[in-house]
């Protein structure tokens, strides 16, 4: 990498650690949300 | 076309669409974006000033565009749930806050890691650096202000009318570098002539962006989503499809 390694491989590296976290974090929220609403559900016995 | 538009915007329809299509944008942008960080890293000859340093160019301007793009489509989806009062339009507007903020991170985070090699200072305050970092700051205060505020409704009316107000910032960071003498240097890819860069360092950045775009697309999807379900959890389709 002439020198440069440090530098580029820290940019793509951290470019996959956001790019992969805020997918993750995206999931998760979807995930939360749709256990939230089955727990409520169950708890109202089958009615909102 | 009226009615397609109609139907997109119901949130049950929206929801079963993007569960369906979200994996494909996925796996797709996946697919190009390890194949244009290869071919970034490996394939692009190095450059004739800068040497393999410039291959931080296959992260930085994706990120920095998407940053802008992302920006604009969260203004439009809020300014149409503000005139058109569409819940679907908020939902999205919502959703690209989080992803747009990590782009405009990205952006900033990478280009001061490509400025200490090159420019000897990992931050200046020129007008391309500063009227970025305004726009991680827009980000922050769209998505600060609508969780400051617990009636949905006003939450969606008040973060919209700050998005719609932010567009004044977009084309200060496109045009920045042509209005200002900066030390960030002048449009490369986006000039109106010929871009000033070889097609095979072109290639694998035009894929990565197109990469980045499969990736917002899925991941704003998922967001999407997410906010249905929260925003509609009286609604009876929410009890059928959880």
């Amino acid at each position: 990498m002439g020198g440069y390694a440090a530098y580029v491989w820290s940019a793509f590296g951290l470019t996959l650690a956001v790019l992969l976290g805020n997918a993750w974090l995206a999931r998760r929220r979807f995930a939360a949300a749709r256990l939230e609403l089955a727990r409520r559900l169950r708890a109202a016995g089958g009615t909102p | 076309m009226h009615r397609f538009f109609h139907e997109l915007a119901s949130p049950p329809h929206f929801y079963r669409l993007a569960g369906r299509l979200g994996p494909w944008f996925g796996w797709t942008g996946a697919a190009l974006i390890a194949g244009s960080a290869w071919a970034g890293l490996a394939w692009a000859p190095p450059d004739y000033q800068q040497g393999d340093g410039f291959r931080i160019i296959y992260v930085h301007v994706p990120s920095a565009w998407m940053s802008l793009f992302v920006y604009v489509l969260m203004a439009t989806a809020a300014a149409i749930g503000l005139v058109w009062r569409i819940k679907l339009a908020h939902a999205v507007a919502a959703g690209c806050a989080p992803i747009g903020a990590s782009f405009t991170f990205l952006a900033l985070a990478t280009g001061s890691i490509w400025g200490k090699p090159m420019w000897g200072t990992w931050w200046v305050w020129d007008a391309r650096l500063t009227s970025e970092l305004i726009l991680l700051f827009l980000y922050a205060g769209y998505m600060a202000l609508r969780a400051s505020i617990d009636d949905l409704q006003r939450a969606d009316r008040a973060s919209a009318v700050l998005a719609l107000v932010g567009v004044i910032n977009v084309p200060i960071i496109h045009y920045s570098v042509i209005w200002w003498n900066t030390l960030h240097q002048g449009p490369t890819v986006t000039r109106l002539d010929t871009p000033a860069i070889a097609a095979s360092m072109l290639v694998p950045l035009l894929t990565m962006t197109v990469g980045f775009m499969c990736y917002f697309a899925a991941v704003l999807m998922t967001r999407v989503r997410g906010e249905l379900l929260a925003r509609e959890r009286h609604a009876r389709w929410v009890r059928e499809v959880v």
